[in-house]
């Protein structure tokens, strides 16, 4: 297992890189640049900053010089924001989408658990069909339909929560709470069909009627004989789901003017911001790696058939 | 096996039926079956594949799905109380404890996610409150030694999927034994293994009913293991028992025209002659849903009769137990009395 472990984890680097290449030259590919736009520059100020920031020179030592700088843990410097680095863009707005992210899934788990096995324990009764018609409004509403909604009435109607905004002081708490729950609505909603129907395939197999002709209770039955093997399409959906929903919503940030990650991913674009691009890119997929990793631990862990080596 | 004819009964099964609701009309899947089985005795009940064998034996244990299967009639009288009155939490102290049950594929029937330890310690502490994890895992391994689980101590915290499936079904066996239950059903327990396994499991089987008592209710379509374990057999057929006798008496004189086609249809090594192929019956099991008043077996049937196409026949008894449900043992003005009734009907409708 250790040694598994380890493989896995330097079986990452070169991943990693790979993705780091591919992005650096498809951005570079893509029509426009950084600094194009309508008004066409002095051919003077336009030599000085692509001087400036390189791009004066061959792709390939451009490319070896933006490597050198990622091994030192250099993101360089944002092509559209002046004094400012990718590495401090990420650093301030990361850690706002995690935790908002983390709120968001926790919520959607465990709501999303627990309806999914309601729904099917109750098939086909009107439990059944009320969690399983939140969770259809909850895929297929839009976001930007929902939060406003959220806002309407919890914080203009009721006012028991602010309309946006992110404090961590006093009762910033308070901030947290629409946003995660708008966040958590889509994630929710497939947690718990995913539930409801894993649920419903592990109760029908042979070894729960076993446990059944034993004598055992339904709820010692789903919980000590059902759950594991129920959970794990849940397991390997929350991998990809997890690196998700903890790399922000761009716009769930807009409308609760939250300053998290996710409007990275969007406007880096629009500007042809060549490093921001890049580093949003290789912070997504470094999560997305790692959750795919603790999903691959999690299972072997839940089941007992696989084993690593 | 022995023949205990002082025995004394455990389960009766009076009448049973068991009708599944499904979308093109009634399944009666057990329509009227009734056998009982005494101590220490084992009971084979044969029949083609949707004849109600299974059907029969999950409805003692309460175990039909519902919806869509219902248990609409009938008595099951364990111990002379009829099961099918019991609450369910009382239906709970049943399973497992004085009715257990184990199943055609042990390759999905042990939970693969839990230790064998764990399923087994719960089956025992679940019924035997007073017994520590510490004790029932000591009775656990003691059950495993006796079905021939070698070094069980180690075994025992093993994961199903580290057993063969013969090794799977032996712990099946033992723990649907480890809270000395008095009635094992065993649903078709050798179909899923290899041929090699298969003599050893029942011969399991047979040795610990023997030893602790336990009377087997064996359902199965191998005759062949039918004869070599059973005292008494029931032959079902399309939802109803069709004949039923000892065993022996069975073999010797099969009367249902079924029954003789099924004994004929087992292949043999002495009399078949190379060359030769084997019986067959022909066509196929009846579709029970909204079956007409008449023998199922008629259409496949070389002796049908007029009277077997409108009216089920009677139970007769042969003597010794022997029963048979079929018009060729019915009197003349049984016959007569039917088919007149059955006319007026038709004539009503």
């Amino acid at each position: 297992m250790t040694k598994y472990i380890v493989n896995r984890l330097l079986g990452m680097i070169p991943t990693l890189l790979i993705i780091i290449t591919l992005s650096f030259f498809i951005v570079r590919i893509a029509p426009g640049g950084p600094f194009a736009s309508e008004r066409k520059l002095p051919e003077v100020v336009e030599r000085n900053i692509n001087a400036k920031y390189h791009l004066d020179e061959p792709l390939i030592q451009q490319y070896g010089r933006y490597m050198f700088d990622i091994l030192r843990g250099d993101l360089g410097p944002s092509f559209k924001y002046k004094d400012y680095d990718v590495n401090y863009y990420i650093a301030n707005s990361l850690p706002k989408s995690i935790v908002l992210g983390s709120y968001a899934m926790l919520l959607a788990l465990v709501f999303g658990i627990s309806a999914g096995i309601i729904a099917a324990i109750r098939q086909n009764t009107w439990l059944d069909y009320l969690s399983m018609g939140v969770a259809v409004i909850g895929i297929s509403v839009p976001l930007f339909v929902i939060a406003p909604v959220l806002q309407l009435i919890f914080a203009m109607k009721l006012k028991w929560l602010p309309t946006s905004g992110w404090y961590t002081t006093g009762e910033g708490w308070k901030t947290v709470i629409l946003p995660a729950v708008s966040l958590s609505f889509a994630y929710f909603a497939n947690i718990a069909r995913l539930t409801r129907s894993s649920m419903l395939e592990t109760l029908r197999s042979d070894y729960i009627r076993t446990a059944k002709a034993k004598g055992m209770k339904n709820t010692t039955i789903i919980f000590k004989h059902a759950m594991k093997g129920a959970m794990l399409p849940i397991v390997s959906y929350l991998g990809p789901a997890f690196a998700g929903i903890i790399t922000g919503s761009i716009v769930v940030e807009q409308i609760f003017r939250v300053p998290g990650l996710g409007k990275f991913f969007v406007q880096s674009s629009f500007n042809r911001d060549y490093t921001l691009i890049v580093g949003v890119v290789i912070v997504y997929s470094a999560i997305l790696i790692v959750m795919n990793f603790v999903v691959d631990i999690i299972y072997a862990q839940l089941d007992p058939r696989i084993t690593y080596k | 096996m022995s023949m205990k004819p002082n025995a004394k009964t455990v389960l009766e099964v009076k009448d049973l039926q068991t009708y599944f609701k499904t979308d093109a009309g009634i399944v009666k899947a057990v329509d009227g079956v009734s056998f009982s089985v005494r101590e220490g005795e084992t009971i084979g009940i044969v029949g083609e594949s949707g004849s109600g064998k299974s059907v029969t034996n999950l409805s003692l244990m309460r175990l039909i799905p519902s919806p869509p299967g219902r248990i609409v009639g009938g008595e099951i009288l364990f111990e002379g109380r009829d099961i099918l009155k019991l609450t369910e939490k009382q239906m709970r102290s049943i399973r497992g404890k004085k009715i257990s049950m184990i199943f055609q594929d042990p390759m999905t029937s042990l939970n693969p996610f839990l230790k064998i330890s764990t399923q087994m310690v719960e089956t025992i502490r679940l019924h035997e409150k007073d017994v520590s994890t510490q004790e029932a895992l000591e009775r656990s391994i003691e059950m495993l030694k006796l079905v021939g689980i070698p070094s069980a101590e180690k075994r025992i915290q093993s994961y199903p999927h580290q057993f063969s499936g013969g090794m799977r079904q032996r712990v099946m066996i033992a723990q649907a034994l480890s809270c000395n239950a008095e009635v094992l059903i065993a649903d078709e327990p050798t179909t899923a293994l290899d041929v090699t396994i298969q003599a050893q499991i029942l011969e399991l089987i047979a040795k610990l009913s023997d030893k602790m008592g336990t009377a087997v209710i064996l359902i199965t379509h191998d005759l062949g293991v039918v004869a070599g374990m059973c005292d008494q057999v029931c032959v079902m057929y399309a939802g109803k028992i069709v004949e039923k006798a000892e065993t022996d008496e069975l073999y010797a004189r099969p009367s249902h025209p079924y029954t003789e086609g099924l004994i004929k249809s087992v292949p043999r090594m002495d009399t078949t002659k190379k060359g030769n192929r084997l019986f067959s019956i022909e066509g196929q099991p009846p579709n029970v849903i909204d079956l007409p008043p008449c023998c199922p077996f008629h259409p496949r049937c070389h002796k049908a009769m007029e009277v077997c196409r409108h009216a089920y026949p009677p139970v007769k008894d042969l003597g010794k137990g022997h029963e048979v449900a079929c018009w060729l043992f019915a009197d003349e003005s049984e016959k007569q009395q039917a088919l007149k009734e059955a006319n007026v009907k038709e004539k009503a409708e």
